[in-house]
């Protein structure tokens, strides 16, 4: 297979120390033989959980959950338990054909952990899908992986493949008298398939396009039935809560902010790589104690700190710690953990105009705040780029975001605009600079292809 | 997936054509019966055949070498679905190529974290060493043709460049990108469609 990921020798999978804190995920990651089954039940306590699991009652294990207060890893950070608990039950009048989706449409800029879970820890995935079934008694589920992923989707499949000959998959699954499948679903390059709804459609065959919601997908899911929706990461902590316990699970991390979650640090850092941590650990630790700092030896101006579409924070906030509500407070949010470093060198006006060029090339074209918003929010930060800018532009760009933010089907409308929105505030003076000077402020490294090289593509 | 980068295979082509009107396809009209057995396979696969069209589509952008007018139609016809539906899908996604690729499709992501580590340069060295321009279509000699891409989740090894689907390169420089391309010219990567 000429498919790779960077290997350990160049890459970073330790979390907390890993004396003082295993990881929970990212077991035996770097060790390209370690998603075998056998390996993850010799090595890392696979299929305990699920064979526990299928003992107890369904409800038991959506409570174990609950008591984890565990909460969503693909972004939005919602309460996994609680999301179960909306399902549907079965009733004399109405028997329901429930499914589970796994969320592997890892799509964010800043974000690579999923990719790590699905290249190294596929069983584990796959134990925490079977007892999601398990809990929401569905009849399958699906894993939706973005198309780029090839090789992965090859990988789960052979992994499927194994997990299905040793009866954790299949007709009466341990002879518990469970039935359930898993089926791959690959997609074609969208960002917006990310997207729950999208995603569903996009798994029937159609357009990526969001839903109006309600219905929601635990009433009305994939194929018109009731359905979960969850992230990798999210699903590949079933297995470990179950075997600990949602208490003990919940001691980890901080208050109202439990477990681990696999950080990926990018950017100018002296040591980017994927760190599994408690959640509610400082910036400042990722960025210099485990990332090593700057790795350019100027100093960070600027991070991203969960996916590109977290508003970002300068140096005041490095001290955040990183937890869903205490990014919240600072105005920023936890995302899909993938924090992006820029040092002072790094052109924000720059950095801000490539974003804004994704999302509106990302966005599907269904709401017109998104679709005209995120065109016209690149076109005026491209003039500012490009010295044509003036100084009302920054009032017309203020003016713009909230006219997008929450006017939308989706959050692709929201995510857009926190970049720009969280630059304007934190970094006015380099904006200004543009429009004033016609030159960066900041002397660093092009981030923007040369026009003469990308026109015909944009 | 906006309009610029999906729209009408042959209207976003340089083929100095009017908006609407349409150059006769070129390419071969009908599936391979291997590739219309695949498909009808696929169809049985999922709750719903609709949710066949995805895969399909990959079918038959293997057998075409590229999502013609022809494979959509064809799509369509083995899964028993209506063209437009079939049309409307593969101008969503972009990795449903709509024009001819080279037979190494270099694809460069350039989004914030892999530019920070000079992704640009990458793509720039990537065209002037190929000749082939994101949009434009495969090198007169047919070896390459180049994209521009967004994330592709590699961003903590990044620049990330991607040739055809299958090879991802990590920390890729401008020397790298000379390496690569070699490795291509001497037949060591898959060929689009292997």
């Amino acid at each position: 297979m000429m498919s790779r990921v960077a290997g350990p020798d160049f890459y970073t999978f330790e979390g907390f120390g890993s004396d003082l804190f295993p990881n929970l995920m990212l077991r035996g990651a770097g060790d390209f033989e370690n998603w075998h089954r056998e390996i993850y039940e010799r090595k890392h306590e696979g299929y305990i959980a699920l064979r526990d699991a299928l003992k107890r009652e369904p409800a038991a294990i959506i409570a174990e959950v609950k008591a984890s207060q565990l909460r969503g890893r693909g972004g939005a950070g919602f309460f996994t338990g609680q999301k179960w608990s909306f399902m549907p039950k079965d009733t004399p009048e109405k028997r329901h054909t429930r499914y589970i989706v796994c969320n592997a449409d890892e799509g964010e800029p800043g974000t690579f952990k999923d990719r790590a879970i699905l290249e190294f820890n596929p069983h584990q995935l796959i134990e925490g899908l079977v007892i999601a079934g398990w809990a929401m008694q569905c009849k399958a589920g699906f894993i939706y992986v973005r198309g780029e992923f090839k090789w992965l989707v090859d990988k789960l499949d052979a992994a499927i493949h194994e997990a299905r000959a040793a009866g954790y998959l299949g007709k009466n699954i341990l002879g518990s008298g469970f039935d359930f499948d898993l089926l791959t679903y690959r997609g074609a390059g969208a960002y917006i398939c990310g997207e729950e709804t999208a995603l569903l459609n996009s798994l029937e065959g159609r357009r990526g396009e969001p839903r109006v919601k309600p219905p929601f997908p635990a009433q009305v899911g994939a194929y018109g039935q009731p359905t979960t929706v969850n992230n990798v990461e999210t699903l590949a902590a079933i297995p470990p809560i179950l075997r600990m316990g949602g208490e003990a699970y919940a001691r980890i991390g901080a208050l109202n902010n439990t477990g681990t979650r696999i950080f990926g640090i990018s950017g100018h850092v002296k040591k980017p790589g994927l760190y599994e941590l408690p959640l509610g650990l400082p910036l400042a630790f990722l960025l210099n104690d485990l990332a090593g700092g700057s790795r350019t030896g100027r100093p960070i101006k600027a991070v991203i700190p969960g996916g590109s579409s977290a508003p970002m924070l300068d140096a005041t906030a490095f001290d955040v710690p990183m937890d869903f509500d205490s990014l919240a407070q600072r105005g920023s949010m936890a995302g899909s953990g993938g924090v992006i470093v820029m040092d002072e060198d790094t052109c924000i006006v720059q950095a801000v105009l490539r974003l804004a060029r994704f999302y509106a090339h990302e966005s599907c074209g269904q709401c017109t705040p998104c679709r005209e918003g995120c065109a016209w929010m690149m076109k005026v930060l491209d003039r500012i780029e490009h010295g044509e800018g003036r100084m009302e532009d920054l009032d017309l760009l203020e003016s713009l975001t909230p006219r997008i933010g929450l006017r939308t089907l989706c959050a692709l409308g929201d995510a857009a605009i926190g970049p720009v929105q969280s630059a304007l505030e934190a970094f006015r003076p380099e904006f200004e600079h543009h429009i004033t000077h016609k030159a960066c402020l900041a002397g660093g490294r092009r981030l923007l292809t040369s026009p003469a090289v990308s026109a015909a593509a944009h | 997936m906006t309009a610029a980068s999906n729209s009408d295979p042959v209207e976003t082509s340089p083929s100095g054509l009017a908006p609407g009107q349409r150059r006769p396809d070129s390419e071969r009209r009908v599936l391979s019966p291997e590739a219309e057995a695949e498909i009808r396979a696929l169809a049985q696969r999922y709750p719903d055949p609709l949710a066949a069209t995805l895969p399909a589509l990959y079918v038959a952008q293997k057998d075409f070498g590229f999502v013609s007018l022809s494979a959509m139609r064809e799509t369509a016809r083995v899964l028993g679905i209506p063209e437009s539906h079939i049309f409307g899908v593969a101008t969503f996604y972009t990795m449903f190529q709509k024009q001819p690729v080279g037979k190494y499709h270099i694809q460069v992501c350039t989004n914030v974290c892999c530019a920070l580590n000079g992704a640009a340069q990458v793509l720039e060295k990537v065209v002037e060493r190929t000749g082939a321009k994101p949009g434009d279509g495969p090198t007169p000699d047919g070896l390459f043709s180049v994209e521009e891409v967004e994330c592709l989740a590699s961003c903590g090894s990044g620049p990330c460049v991607q040739v055809n689907y299958d090879a991802y390169e990590d920390f890729v420089d401008e020397v790298g990108v000379d390496a690569i391309l070699d490795a291509c010219r001497r037949g060591e990567r898959k060929a689009w469609g292997e």
